[in-house]
Order: C-alpha cells, then structure tokens, then sequence
C-alpha cells in the first residue's frame, strides 16, 4: 500500500514536473532584418511554463525586438523583415490568418516606461475587459478592483479611481500598466526593462510582484541589470549581437558559463 | 571675456522680453484703438440696439450688426462643419495608416494650399463653387439659389482652412509616442480602436487647439469669402441664402460712403465685434483644452 502511495506519489511529482517544463513559447529561427541590418539572427529557443525567463545581453543586442515579435508589435514597424515561426501554446503567431488581438491578449505587455492610457485609472483597467467584450459594470468593477489589490495598487488609488492615471506617480503608474495588462487575463507577461525608469523602490515593487505572479504565469523579462537577472530568473537567454550565445536554467548559466563573452558579461556585470 | 560673455547673456534675455511684451501689448493696443474708434457711434447708440439690431440704414443712422454677426458665425461654423472631419480623417490617415514617403508629399502640397493668395480662391468659387452650389447642390435639397450663398462661403472657407487645421492635426498625429499605441495594441485592441480611444483622447489639446485656429481663421478671411457669399443684409433663413460678413462689410465700404456721419465709426465697432467674437471664441477653446486636460 506505502509503496503504492509512493509510487503516486512521485508519480504526481513527474507529472508536476513534467507540467512545468511544458514549453508556452517556442521560437523557431526567427530572424529580423531591418533596412539590411540583420537584428535576429536565427534565434530558436523555448521558453517554459510557469517560469520567469530572462532575456539577457547588452543594449542593442536585439532582446527587445525578439519581445516585440512574440506578440507581433514588429508589425507597426514596417521596415522590419520577420521571418521563422513563433509558437505559442502550440499556434504559429505568424499564420496570417491568426487573429492578432487574440494573440495579444495572451500577453501582456510592460514598457521601460509605463504609458497609461489617456483616461481614468479606473478605465485604464476596463480599457482592455471591454475589447473582450465585457460589458456588465459589476464584472468590470469586481475585476478592477481585483487586479489593482493584485499589484498592491488598490489601497493608494481607491478613493480616485476617476482621476486621471497620468496624475499617479512613475511607479505607481508602471504598476497600473501591470494591472491593466493582467486584466485580459494573459498567460504569458512581457516585460521590457520594467524597472528602468523607476526609483529602486518601485522597482523592487515590481520584482516582487513578479515573483508572486510567476506561479500564475509565465514572465519573459527582458533587462540587462545582471543583478535583476540573478534575483529573478529562473531561466536565462543571453544574447549578443542578435545571436542567442547560452541559454539554460539561470544557476547553470550563471555559475557555469560557456562563451567568454558571457564570462566576461558576468565578470564585469553589476 | 569674461564680462563681455556675461552682458551678451544678459542683454539676450532682456530683448527676448521686449519682443515678448511688443507681442502681448499689440492685441491690447488694437483693441483699445477699436474702441476708441467706435466711441462716436456708441455715445451715439445703445450698444444692445447696434448688436441685435438687424437694421442696417446708414443714412437714416441706423446701424444694427446682426445680420452681420449672424452671417459671419454662420459661415465660419458651415466651414469648420466641413473642414473637421476632413482634415481629421486625412491626417490620422497620413500619420497612422499611409507609407512615410506619402506624408513627405503630402507636406509641401499642404503648403502650397496654405501660400495661394485668397483672392485665387475666391475666384475659384466664383467659377466653381457658386454655380454648383446654384445649379446643383440647392436643387438637390430643393431649394433655390443663386449660388451666391452661405455655403459657397463656406465651402470656399473650408478648403482655405484644410492646410492650417491639416498641419496642425498632422503634428498631433505624429508625436503620439509610439509606445501608447504598443501598449493600446498588446491589450488586444485593432488599430482603429487605438486611435479612437487612446489618440483622439492623447491628443485632444492639440486637435482643439487646431479647430480654435481654423475657427479664427475662418472668422477673419475677408476677401474670398466677400466675392461668393453674396454681400446682402439679411438674416438668412438657410445655407443657400446670401449673407454678408463682417469682415466683407468693412472691406467694401472703408474709405466710400464718408459724407454719413458716424460710418466710419460704425465700421470700426464692426472691426471691434469681430475682435470680440474671436476673443470670446479663444476663451471657450481654452476653456475646453483646460477640461480636456484634466483628464
């Protein structure tokens, strides 16, 4: 009987394990040109479940627009050439009878700087539920309310939901991009240097959310502070020139690096 | 060096100021020279009587602006009625939706819209315009017309104002940042719906700070509006009317006609209204951007 339950057991305990490791992204040689520039180059990689993955590198390494293809914001650029598949869930995103909205709504998005939307704290977060097409106002309000405790906004702004978001400060309002984002109920959050423009409070906020929030979803962040990296990642990706040079889970990249120009990343990183 | 770099700083801030105050005390002082100007006439006239009168015979001393006032909002409102949605939708087009060597055209053709000297337009809607507004346009709403109308105006007016309001609207469109429509567009939101929700309300400043321009503009343009829209003292009953604007009525008669006591005078307070109207229009687009803003 014991041996059966432990057999169960461990059992669950692969399957658990199993289920984690189950790829939500797989990008497959994508490569991005732009005006002859060759900005991806052949880039394939798997992003697991369930995990915060990091996107390292130096600036101008092409993390932020390998991001920008995962939900096809490439597209407002039209000098931008993508080519590869990007599989999310199973779906190439780059079928062209996709539809893209769906697409986006998958993920969302968080900017080096936070850009709320010009209205309402309030309908910043209704914003996206109503695309969805939700109309009825207790659904929105329960769920704004609800995201809003769930980046710790909620006890700040309740008595001025009304009031424009562009009045909230630079943290708060990158936490209200959080929200509004969490909102459409995405599976996957896409965060581009998050904490870049915010006060080291604000963006240990952030990292903190993150944390709680990994277990929901899984985070692909893209920043080049190594000392973010180390406290977040779970996964690493380090890039360089447009090229994934090591990718692995964050101790073994970290405390094992291959390539010298990771060593040497590593070495002079803070 | 050191001293002369000092004085140079110093001076330069200084006729920055002084360019500054010429510019400030020019509205101020046209106004007063208005006012004075009129003064004859109002000691004259009880000031209601000269605004809502519609009597206008000189000779008998009688001036009553209301048909003018009436023709002039009248006319600038048809135009910007025709003006808004065309310029807004060309240039959320130009900016958002069109290929960038597009809006490279597009610009010194708006340009040279903008250098045409008046009077070419005015001859435009003499050919043009009054005989479509006459043969075809008032037919089709079963009306009569001459051609010589309120809309001819208008419509003149409002393809005078499409470069200004345009270029304005295109500045607008332009400095949207980017990124406000990346983040509009990861919530799932299609183009359209990120310029209707997130750009229009962006940049509701400046696309009201435009029409405030086009309004003003239009209020003012004296020469082509005077050649189509009719120049008859009436409160017209519809758009296919004959009016006659303020600005038509000082530009006709200025200098003719001075054997009538208080004529000048009377043209100058039309000159004062018209400064009125377009102070009074400017504080309510103010007002507006004020609101608008506090969203």
């Amino acid at each position: 009987m014991s041996t059966q339950i432990e057999t169960l057991l461990k059992s669950n305990l692969t399957t658990t394990v199993v289920h984690n490791n189950i790829p939500v992204v797989e990008i497959d040689k994508v490569n991005v040109y732009s005006k002859g520039h060759h900005i991806l180059k052949n880039v394939s990689t798997i992003i697991p479940k369930n995990k915060i993955t990091v996107l390292l590198g130096p600036s101008g390494c092409g993390k932020t627009t390998l991001l920008k293809c995962l939900n096809r914001l490439t597209d407002l650029y039209p000098d931008l050439k993508v080519s590869g598949s990007i599989r999310i869930d199973g779906d190439n995103i780059f079928d062209a009878h996709k539809d893209i909205t769906a697409i986006r709504q998958k993920m969302g998005l968080l900017l080096q700087r936070p850009y709320p939307l010009p209205m309402s704290i309030y309908d910043n977060i209704a914003y996206g539920l109503k695309l969805k097409g939700i109309r009825n106002k207790k659904i929105i309000s329960a769920k704004v309310e609800k995201h809003l405790k769930e980046v710790a906004l909620w006890d700040e702004v309740k008595d001025r939901l009304k009031t424009s978001a562009q009045r909230l400060s630079i943290g708060q309002q990158q936490r209200l991009c959080l929200a509004r984002g969490l909102a459409v109920e995405p599976e996957i959050i896409l965060a581009d240097e998050p904490s870049s423009a915010l006060d080291p409070i604000s963006s240990r906020v952030i990292e903190e959310e993150f944390i709680k929030l990994k277990s929901g979803y899984t985070i692909i962040l893209v920043t080049h502070i190594l000392r973010q990296a180390k406290r977040l990642a779970d996964n690493v990706i380090f890039m360089y020139y447009g090229e994934i040079i090591e990718s692995g889970p964050a101790q073994q990249v970290f405390e094992n690096p291959q390539s010298e120009i990771l060593k040497e990343y590593l070495r002079v990183g803070h | 060096m050191l001293l002369s770099r000092k004085l140079t700083d110093n001076i330069s801030s200084k006729w920055m100021v002084t360019c500054l105050t010429f510019c400030l005390l020019l509205p101020l002082a046209i106004g007063t020279g208005l006012v004075f100007k009129s003064t004859p006439l109002l000691s004259e006239h009880r000031l209601s009587e000269l605004v809502f009168s519609k009597d206008w015979f000189p000779s008998d001393n009688r001036f009553g602006f209301w048909s003018f006032i009436v023709s002039s909002v009248w006319v600038t409102v048809l135009s910007l009625i025709i003006s808004i949605p065309l310029c807004l939708l060309s240039a959320i087009y130009l900016t958002q939706y069109a290929p960038k060597w597009f809006l490279k055209f597009m610009r010194p053709v708006i340009d040279i819209l903008a250098g045409i000297p008046s009077v070419v337009y005015g001859v435009w809607g003499l050919l043009i315009v009054v005989p479509l507004v006459g043969d075809k346009i008032a037919p089709f709403f079963g009306k009569e017309s001459l051609g010589y109308s309120l809309l001819a105006g208008a419509i003149v007016l409002a393809v005078m104002s499409i470069p200004y309001i345009l270029n304005m609207l295109l500045e607008v469109f332009r400095q949207m940042p980017v990124e406000l429509g990346e983040a509009s567009l990861a919530l799932g939101a299609t183009k359209w719906e990120t310029i209707k929700h997130s750009f229009l309300r962006k940049g509701s400043t400046g696309i009201i700070s435009a029409f405030g321009l086009g309004f003003s503009k239009a209020l003012g343009e004296t020469i082509a509006v005077l050649m189509v829209v009719g120049n008859v003292v009436q409160i017209p009953k519809s758009m296919f009317d004959s009016g006659y604007t303020l600005p038509g009525l000082i530009a006709n008669n200025y200098g003719e006609m001075m054997s009538i006591p208080s004529y000048d005078s009377a043209l100058m307070f039309g000159a004062l209204l018209l400064f009125v109207i377009i102070v009074i229009i400017n504080v309510i687009f103010r007002y507006i951007i004020y609101k608008s803003e506090a969203l």
